[in-house]
C-alpha cells in the first residue's frame, strides 16, 4: 500500500487568521509564507478564483470564499494578445491574501500550467486554508467588514493592521500612462481607469471597430479627441477621486455618452450631485438580481463593491436604472437626457453571468 | 398578472414508482399541489400510487386512483370541469399522456389551458429530428448522427464531424457493427464490416470520455431565465446521470466554461419556449471549450427534486406558480422568506448523489451499467469537502459500505477489465485499484473519469494508510483525527483501520466514539440557506460536518423534539410508503406540539422538504450520526418505526446509548426480529408456525428436510450472487442453490423452512397501546404465499376469507401484542390453509401496506400509531369504521423492461419497483383499474398461454373458458393446448422455441400478434435459459403484456370479461363511503 502524504493537513504549517480585534482561528498556510493584512471581505461566488484574485477591485483586501472546496482547476497560462492578459482580469493579484476552506493540492484542467498554490507564491500572496469560510462570512454580515490578518506559525501579529479606506486605492492600481487598445481608425472611446478588469477591454473591443484610450484615473482626457466616455471599476471609496469627478462633470457639458460600471457608477452619481455610502458588508457573489427600473425584465449579475449610490440623493435630472432585488439598493443610473449610463454591477462578468453584456453594446451604439 | 379564470386545475401524477421515475414526482406533485392550494385553487389528482403523500388528506382537494393514461384522464377531465391541466409534475408518464390528449384534440374539446410550458415545447423537445432543427436554428450543438449509405459518404460525415466517430449500423441488434474510428483508416476498415450488417450507416462523432454537465433552468413568462443548480457527473459520458455518481455544483469548470454552458442553456430555453422549469443536459470536451447538447428535459426531473435539494430552492414549487402567470420577481426565496425567488442559490457545501442498485434480486441481468438506467434508488450526501460528501454518501446507499476503505474485500479477477467495463461496484473497484497500487493516471486513463475526482479519492486512500499504520487507539493524534474526519470516515472506519478486526465491531465504534469526544473532535451543524451566509436565513434546513467549527444553530434544551427516523434510499422492497409514513407521523407529531425532526437523506421523497419539520437533518441513518443528532438535540424521543428496516435495525443499539426510543421497547423489537427468541415465544403463546432449523451441514439439512418434506425455503447467511433465499423442490435444486452459497458452516449456518403450498397469506396491519390492539387491517394476497408480500397483489378488506380465518388471525395477533407489549404500528404475516393459521413474519414498525390500507380504511394507522408512542390518549375508531362497502386492490409494478435479460418471474426475493393501490365497487372493478394503472392492458384478442403444471393447469382453467366465451383466441403450447381441448376449450397450437413447426409462439410475440401472455413456470428456481425464459422476456422486450402466476392471471381475466371500460366508476376517493 502506498503511504506518501500529498494531502496530509500534519505536514502542514498551520496559521492563525485574526478578524478585527476579537476573533482568531487556526488553520494551515498555503500559497506564500508571510504575513498578510487588509479588510477582509467575502465572496459567494462558487467559481473564478483566477479573475476574482486578480480584479483591481479587491486591492487593499483579504479575500473569503464562501465555496469550500478551491483550486481545483489549478492556473491558466500567463499569456497576452494585443496587451492584455487573456486568462486574467489584470496583470497581477490583487487580493493580498486569501482565506479557504478546502484547498485541492492536485489540480486538473487542460488549460491549466500550475497550481493555486504557486500561483499564490510566485505573487507573494499568503493564503489560509481549513478554516470555517461559513462562520467568518457570518461575521462580517453581523459586524460588517472588517481588518484581518493571516499570520503563518513563527510570525508576529502586526501591531496595526492595514485599512485600505486609508488611502487612495484606485491610485495604486489605475495605469500610469495613456495606453491605446484597438483599431486607430475606430470611433474612440476614453478608458478613466480607476482599476479596469481586463474583461471590459475585451467586451468594448470585441466588435473590432473601437479604439479604447486608457487614461490614468486624474488625467483629465477633455482635451482629447473623443467619440464615448467610459468609467471603470475600480476598488475602495469613491471619496478618494474628487479628480475623477472634476473630469466627468467637464465631459457631461461635452455631452458625449458615458457609460459607468461599479466604481465608475458612483463616480457618474457623485458627477452628477448624488453622494455614496459604504455598505455593511458589501455585494460580493455571482448571483445578485437586479431588476430594469420600471420593467418586468430582471438580471443575474456579478458584484464586488463595498460602496453603494445612494438613490435618495439622485439629482432631478438622473432616474435609477437598475435596483437590486435583495436589498433596493440602487444598481445603475441613467441621465434624463439618455446621454449618460451607468451600472454597479459587472456586465463584463468574468468571473459571473454574462446576462446584461449587451449593455456594452448598447453604449457601443450611442457612439 | 396572474391567470384568474383559472379556478380548478388537474394535476397528472406518475403513477408507480419505476425505475427512471421515481419518488421525485411525489414531492414535485405535493409542491405544485401546494402551490394551487396558496392560490385559492381547487386541485384535482389523478395518481393510482396510494402509498404517495401526495394522495393524502389535506394536499389536493379531489384525489383520483386512476391510471394515468387519457381513457381514464378524459373521463375525469369530462366529470370535474377542470380550467388548467397541469403536465409538468408526473414525469415522462404524466408529459405522454398530456402530449396524447393534445394530439387527439382532447385538452380544446374541453378548453382546457396547459399551465406552463406549452405542449408544443414539449413536442418541440421530445422528438429527435424537430430538436435539432429547433437548436440549429440557434447555433446551438447538438448530438446529430449522419446516415450513410456508403464509405464515401462515411468519410465525408467523419471528417465533416471529426474525428474520432462512432458508426453504427441502423436496424441491427445487438450493436452489430458498430465501433470507435480515430481516423480514415479505421473508418473504411469497420465501415465495410458495417455495411454488411445493414445498408445504412449512422455516423456520429464519438463523445467518449467526455464530462456530462447539467444545468436546471427556470423561465417566467416576461422572458427572466435563471440557472438554479448546475451539476456534473463524476462518470463521463456514456453512463446514464441516473446511474452515475453526480456532484453539485460542477467542480472541474472554469468560470467561463460554467457561464459558457450557462449562457446556452438560457438560449435554449428561451427559444424553445419554457415556462416553468427545464433540465438541460449537456457533453463537455474534457480538453477544450467544445460541447453537445444531449437533451432537454421540459418537465420537472430526477435531477430537478436532486437540485431542489441539492439548493433549497424548490423548483416544483415555484414552476407552478410561474405556469399560473407569475414573474420570478414577484415569488419569494422560500429561505430567506425575504429576498426574492430571481436568484440563484449560491452553495457553501457540495452535495454528491450516489444511485442505489438492486441487481443481485435479478435472475440473469446484467450488471454493467452504461446508457440505460438501473438503479432503483439514490442518496444525496452533503460535505464541505468531496472527501466528506462521498464517504457519507457511500454508507447511505445501506449497501454494507462503510465509506470509501474499511468495507469487506470485492473479489475482482482483472481489475484493469473491471476499471474499463463499469458495472454497479465501478466505485469499489476504483477504491481496490488505489490500494492495489494503482496511480490516479492509471484509472484515469481506464475509466475516463476527471483526475480531479480520482485525486480527491487518492485522499482518502492515504488517509487510510496512514491509519492503519497505527496499532491503538491512544496513538491516533487530534490532527490526524481530524484529518479523517473532515475527510468523512466513520468512527467506525477509523475503529476497522487502526484495530483490524479485533475487537467486536460495535464495541469498536463505541471507543472510537468515546476517545474521539474526549479529544474534543465533534460535528458542527451548518445551514442550506441558498445564500452561503451572505444573508441571515431562519432556515431549519440542516447538515452536519467535521469542516467547520462552529454551528449555525443555537437549540433549546427544552425537551420538547421529537426525532423520527427516515427511510433513505429507495430500493426493492422500501420506498415512498415508508416515507409516508415518515411523513405522517411528523404531521402528528408537530399537531400535538411537539417539534418534529426528521432524519433521512434521500432527496426523492417528501420528508426530506424542509417545509414537512421544525429541523430537518439531511444526514446519514448511521448509529454514530443519529447518536450525533440526539446529543445536540437532546430530544424527548426517538421514532424508530416509521422508516421500515434501517432504523428499526438500529433499535438495540440506541437503545443501549441510552436514546428515548418511543413506543415499542428495543427489547421486544429484539424479541421479534431475533429468529430463536421469536419462535420461543410463540411456542409459549401456542402460536403456529411454519418449521423452521437453523442448520449447519448438508446432512443436518437433509434429514430436517426428510422431516418436513419438499419444497422448502432455503436462506444461506452469505450469497455470493444472486438471490438471498429460494424454494427448492427437490435435491437437485437445493444443491444447486447451496453451491451458491460460500459455505454451510457453524458460521455460516442455514436456515430452511417448510414451505407450504397452495395457503393464502394474509397481512395483519395495526396499532396496539401498550399490548393492546386497537386498530387493524386484515389484507389478503390475490397470489398463493410464495410471491413475496412485496410483489404480490393485495386486496383489501378481504373478499375470500373465511370469518373463522379471520377471527383466529385477530386472536392471535392479539397474543402476540400482549406478549410484546407493543406500543405503535406493527405488521404479522400469516399463513392460511383452510382455517390453520401460521405465522411468518412479524414486524414491529410500520409496514409497506400501511398508507394502502389507512386510505382504503380512511382511518391513519400512522397518526394513531404516533398518537401513542407520544402518550396521547387514544380513541379506538367504532368497530362500524371496519366495515367497508368496497375494494381496495394493491397491484405491484416491475420494471423488468428496463433490466435487460432478467426473468421476469416473481418468487420469494422480492422484484417489484412501485405499486399501485385503486378502489372499486367490487373486486373486478378494483382489479382492473390496479392494473391498468400499472401498464396493463385490455387484450385485443389474441392470448398465448402456458399453464404450468397440472395443478396450475386446473386452476386456469375457468379464466380459460372465460376467454372462449368471450372471444378471445387462445394460443397454447404442447401441454396446455392439449389440456384445454380435452376439457372443451378451444385453442391453437403454438410452438415452444427449442420445437420445431409452426407457429412459433416466439415469432408470435415478435410479430406482435399477442396482445396478453400469460406464462406460469413448472417450477420455482429453474433459472437456465429455458423455453419458458425465452417467451417471457420476448413478452417483455415487445412490450406485451405479461402474467407468470395463475391466482393473478385468473383475477385479471375474470375481471376484464366480466368489466367492460366503459362501465368503470370515475369515483374520487372521497366519493367511496
Amino acid at each position: 500500500m502506498p503511504i506518501f502524504s500529498n494531502f496530509a493537513f500534519l505536514d502542514m504549517k498551520e496559521a492563525l487568521l485574526h478578524l478585527g480585534k476579537d476573533f482568531a482561528v487556526k488553520g494551515f498556510s498555503f500559497g506564500y509564507e508571510g504575513r498578510a493584512d487588509g479588510e477582509v471581505v467575502f465572496n459567494t461566488a462558487m467559481v473564478g478564483y483566477p479573475e476574482s484574485l486578480t480584479d483591481p477591485s479587491y486591492s487593499g483586501q483579504i479575500l473569503c470564499v464562501t465555496y469550500p472546496l478551491v483550486g481545483n482547476y489549478g492556473v491558466p497560462e500567463e499569456k497576452t494578445a494585443d496587451g492584455i492578459s487573456v486568462n486574467f482580469e489584470s496583470e497581477r493579484i490583487h487580493v493580498r491574501g486569501l482565506i479557504i476552506s478546502d484547498y485541492s493540492f492536485k489540480y486538473s484542467h487542460w488549460s491549466a500550467v500550475k497550481s493555486l498554490d504557486q500561483w499564490l507564491k510566485e505573487y507573494r500572496i499568503p493564503g489560509i486554508f481549513g478554516v470555517d469560510t461559513r462562520e467568518i462570512t457570518k461575521i462580517l454580515r453581523e459586524q460588517g467588514s472588517m481588518p484581518g490578518c493571516i499570520v503563518p506559525e513563527g510570525f508576529e501579529v502586526p501591531e496595526t493592521l492595514y485599512d485600505p479606506g486609508s488611502e487612495n486605492q484606485v491610485a495604486i492600481v489605475s495605469c500610469k500612462e495613456v495606453i491605446r487598445y484597438g483599431n486607430p481608425a475606430g470611433k474612440k472611446v476614453v478608458l478613466l481607469d480607476c482599476g479596469v478588469k481586463n474583461n471590459i477591454l475585451r467586451c468594448l473591443l470585441r466588435s473590432g471597430d473601437i479604439e479604447v484610450i486608457r487614461v490614468p484615473w486624474d488625467y483629465d482626457f477633455n482635451t482629447m479627441e473623443y467619440d464615448g466616455l467610459f468609467i471603470s471599476n475600480g476598488p475602495g471609496n469613491p471619496e478618494y477621486c474628487g479628480e475623477a469627478v472634476r473630469n466627468i462633470q467637464k465631459a457631461m457639458a461635452a455631452e458625449k455618452p458615458i457609460f459607468g460600471i461599479c466604481m465608475g457608477n458612483q463616480l457618474l452619481a457623485k458627477a452628477g450631485g448624488a453622494s455614496t455610502f459604504k455598505l455593511k458588508y458589501g455585494h460580493r457573489s455571482h448571483n445578485q438580481p437586479v431588476r430594469l427600473v420600471g420593467t418586468e425584465r430582471c438580471y443575474v449579475t456579478s458584484q464586488n463593491h463595498g460602496y453603494a449610490v445612494d438613490g435618495d440623493t439622485l439629482g432631478a435630472d438622473w432616474e435609477p436604472l437598475f435596483v437590486n432585488m435583495n436589498d433596493g439598493t440602487n444598481e445603475g443610473l441613467r441621465h434624463k437626457s439618455g446621454r449618460f449610463f451607468s451600472v454597479q454591477f459587472h456586465p463584463e462578468a468574468s468571473s459571473g453571468p454574462t446576462d446584461t453584456e449587451f449593455l456594452f453594446d448598447k453604449f457601443i451604439k450611442m457612439l | 398578472m396572474i391567470d384568474t379564470t383559472i379556478k380548478k386545475v388537474l394535476l397528472l401524477g406518475s403513477g408507480a414508482l419505476k425505475i427512471g421515475e421515481a419518488g421525485e414526482f411525489d414531492y414535485s406533485g405535493s409542491q405544485a399541489l401546494k402551490a394551487m392550494r396558496e392560490e385559492g385553487i381547487e386541485t384535482i389528482l389523478i395518481n393510482p400510487n396510494i402509498a404517495t403523500v401526495q394522495t393524502s388528506e389535506g394536499i389536493a382537494d379531489k384525489i383520483y386512483f386512476l391510471p394515468v393514461t387519457p381513457f381514464f384522464v378524459e373521463a375525469v377531465i369530462k366529470k370535474e370541469q377542470p380550467q388548467g391541466i397541469l403536465l409538468a409534475f408526473g414525469g415522462q408518464t404524466a408529459l405522454n399522456c398530456g402530449v396524447a390528449l393534445y394530439r387527439e384534440g382532447i385538452l380544446e374539446k374541453y378548453n382546457l389551458k396547459v399551465l406552463g410550458t406549452p405542449v408544443q415545447a414539449i413536442m418541440d423537445t421530445e422528438d429527435r429530428e424537430l430538436f435539432v432543427k429547433r437548436l440549429d436554428e440557434i447555433n446551438v450543438k447538438s448530438i446529430k448522427s449522419h446516415a450513410v449509405s456508403n464509405i464515401e459518404d462515411a468519410l465525408a460525415a467523419a471528417s465533416e464531424l471529426g474525428y474520432p466517430v462512432i458508426l453504427r449500423a441502423a436496424y441491427a441488434l445487438g450493436g452489430l457493427g458498430s465501433g470507435f474510428c480515430d481516423n480514415p483508416d479505421e473508418l473504411i476498415k469497420l465501415g465495410e464490416k458495417a455495411f454488411s450488417y445493414s445498408p445504412q450507416v449512422l455516423v456520429e462523432k464519438s463523445l467518449k470520455g467526455w464530462k456530462e454537465i447539467e444545468y436546471e433552468v427556470v423561465r417566467d413568462r416576461y422572458d427572466n431565465c435563471i440557472t438554479v443548480c448546475n451539476m456534473e457527473n463524476f462518470d463521463p459520458l456514456g453512463i446514464h446521470t441516473g446511474e452515475s455518481i453526480v456532484v453539485a455544483p460542477s467542480q472541474t469548470l472554469t468560470n467561463h466554461e460554467y457561464n459558457l454552458l450557462r449562457e446556452l442553456s438560457i438560449r435554449i430555453v428561451r427559444h424553445v419556449g419554457i415556462v416553468g422549469e427545464c433540465n438541460v443536459q449537456f457533453a463537455f470536451d474534457p480538453n477544450s471549450e467544445d460541447y453537445r447538447v444531449i437533451e432537454v428535459n421540459a418537465r420537472l426531473s430526477r435531477s430537478s427534486a436532486l437540485a431542489s435539494k441539492a439548493t433549497g430552492y424548490p423548483l416544483a414549487f415555484v414552476a407552478a406558480k410561474l405556469g399560473l402567470g407569475y414573474g420570478l420577481f414577484e415569488l419569494k426565496n422560500s429561505i430567506t422568506k425575504t429576498t426574492p425567488a430571481f436568484f440563484e442559490p449560491a452553495l457553501d457545501y457540495v452535495v454528491c448523489k450516489i444511485p442505489r442498485w438492486d441487481l443481485s434480486k435479478f435472475h440473469g441481468v446484467s450488471r454493467e451499467i452504461g446508457s440505460s438506467m438501473k438503479s432503483v434508488g439514490e442518496v444525496m450526501a452533503i460535505g464541505r469537502t468531496f472527501e466528506e460528501a462521498l464517504q457519507k454518501g457511500l454508507r447511505m446507499i445501506g449497501q454494507g459500505a462503510h465509506g470509501f476503505t474499511g468495507n469487506k474485500e470485492i473479489p475482482i479477477e482483472n481489475i484493469d477489465k473491471a476499471l474499463r467495463e463499469p458495472t454497479d461496484n465501478r466505485i469499489f473497484v476504483i477504491s481496490k485499484a488505489l490500494t492495489h497500487g494503482y496511480t490516479p493516471e492509471k484509472i484515469h486513463e481506464l475509466t475516463k473519469i476527471d483526475r480531479w475526482f480520482i485525486d480527491k479519492l487518492m485522499n482518502i486512500i492515504n488517509t487510510a494508510a496512514e491509519l492503519s499504520a497505527l496499532s491503538s487507539l491512544e496513538e491516533l493524534g487530534e490532527p490526524l483525527l481530524r484529518q479523517a474526519k473532515r475527510q468523512g470516515f466513520s468512527d467506525f472506519q477509523i475503529g476497522r483501520h487502526i484495530l483490524k478486526d479485533r475487537i467486536d465491531t460495535d464495541e469498536m465504534v463505541i471507543k472510537v466514539r468515546e476517545y474521539r469526544k474526549k479529544l474534543g473532535v465533534l460535528p458542527v451543524v451548518k445551514q442550506i440557506d441558498t445564500l452561503a451566509a451572505e444573508f441571515p436565513a431562519q432556515t431549519n434546513y440542516l447538515y452536519l460536518t467535521y469542516n467547520g467549527t462552529a454551528s449555525d444553530i443555537v437549540y433549546e434544551h427544552d425537551g420538547k423534539s421529537i426525532v423520527v427516523l427516515g427511510s433513505g434510499a429507495y430500493r426493492i422492497g422500501s420506498s415512498v410508503e415508508f416515507d409516508w409514513c415518515s411523513v405522517n407521523a411528523l404531521q402528528t407529531i408537530r399537531k400535538s406540539g411537539w417539534r418534529g425532526i426528521m432524519i433521512n437523506y434521500n432527496p426523492e421523497t417528501v420528508s426530506t422538504d424542509y417545509d414537512m419539520c421544525d429541523r430537518l437533518y439531511f444526514d446519514e441513518l448511521t448509529y454514530e450520526r443519529v447518536l450525533d443528532i440526539c446529543d445536540l438535540e437532546e430530544p424527548h424521543g426517538v421514532i424508530i418505526s416509521m422508516g421500515g428496516q434501517i432504523p428499526n435495525n438500529l433499535a438495540t443499539r440506541l437503545d443501549a446509548a441510552k436514546v428515548p426510543i418511543l413506543g415499542t421497547t428495543a427489547d421486544s423489537i429484539d424479541n421479534a426480529e431475533d429468529r430463536n427468541r421469536f419462535s420461543a415465544m410463540l411456542d409459549r403463546l401456542g402460536i403456529d408456525q411454519p418449521r423452521w432449523r437453523e442448520l449447519t451441514s448438508m446432512n443436518d439439512i437433509h434429514s430436517f428436510i426428510r422431516d418436513v418434506g419438499f419444497p422448502v425455503l432455503v436462506r444461506p447467511s452469505y450469497v455470493l450472487s444472486g438471490a438471498a433465499m429460494n424454494v427448492c423442490s427437490n435435491d437437485t435444486e437445493l444443491e444447486q442453490f447451496l453451491k451458491l452459497a460460500a459455505e454451510v458452516s457453524k458460521k455460516h449456518p442455514v436456515v430452511v423452512s417448510e414451505f407450504i403450498q397452495h395457503a393464502k397469506e394474509i397481512e395483519f396491519d395495526a396499532v396496539a397501546d401498550h399490548g393492546t390492539v386497537i386498530a387493524y387491517a386484515i389484507s389478503e394476497h390475490i397470489e398463493f404465499a410464495g410471491v413475496h408480500s412485496g410483489d404480490a397483489t393485495i386486496q383489501f378488506p378481504p373478499q375470500k376469507l373465511y370469518v373463522e380465518t379471520a377471527r383466529r388471525i385477530k386472536k392471535i395477533a392479539r397474543k402476540i401484542a400482549e406478549a410484546l407489549k407493543i406500543s405503535g404500528p406493527f405488521n404479522i404475516q400469516f399463513l392460511a390453509k383452510e382455517n390453520d393459521i401460521k405465522v411468518i413474519e412479524c414486524n414491529l414498525r410500520a409496514s409497506r401496506s400501511f398508507p394502502f390500507v389507512s386510505k382504503v380504511l380512511k382511518i391513519n394507522l400512522i397518526e394513531l400509531a404516533t398518537k401513542v408512542m407520544t402518550g396521547e390518549k387514544v380513541t379506538p375508531p367504532e368497530k362500524s369504521a371496519f366495515d367497508l362497502d368496497y375494494v381496495g386492490v394493491k397491484a405491484s409494478q416491475f420494471s423488468f423492461s428496463r433490466l435487460q435479460k432478467a426473468d421476469p418471474v416473481l418468487g420469494v426475493d422480492m422484484a417489484s419497483t412501485g405499486e399501485v393501490g385503486c378502489i372499486g365497487d367490487d373486486t373486478n372493478e378494483a382489479v382492473l383499474k390496479a392494473m391498468l394503472s400499472v401498464g396493463y392492458t385490455v387484450p385485443g384478442k389474441n392470448i398465448l398461454v402456458s399453464s404450468g403444471d397440472a395443478k396450475q393447469k386446473v386452476e386456469l382453467l375457468g379464466a380459460c373458458r372465460l376467454l372462449a366465451k368471450h372471444n378471445y383466441s387462445i394460443f397454447a403450447t404442447g401441454g396446455s393446448y392439449k389440456f384445454l381441448v380435452d376439457n372443451g376449450v378451444p385453442a391453437t397450437l403454438v410452438y415452444w422455441p427449442s420445437e420445431t413447426g409452426e407457429p412459433q409462439a416466439l415469432e408470435m410475440l415478435h410479430e406482435r400478434k399477442i396482445d396478453l401472455v400469460v406464462n406460469i413456470p413448472k417450477n420455482l428456481t429453474k433459472e437456465e435459459l429455458d423455453n419458458g425464459y425465452r417467451i417471457r422476456r420476448a413478452a417483455v422486450d415487445f412490450n406485451i403484456p405479461i402474467i407468470t402466476n395463475t391466482r393473478l392471471a385468473s383475477a385479471f381475466i375474470t375481471a376484464f370479461c366480466n368489466m367492460p371500460l366503459d362501465n368503470i366508476q370515475i369515483k374520487s376517493w372521497d366519493e367511496y363511503r
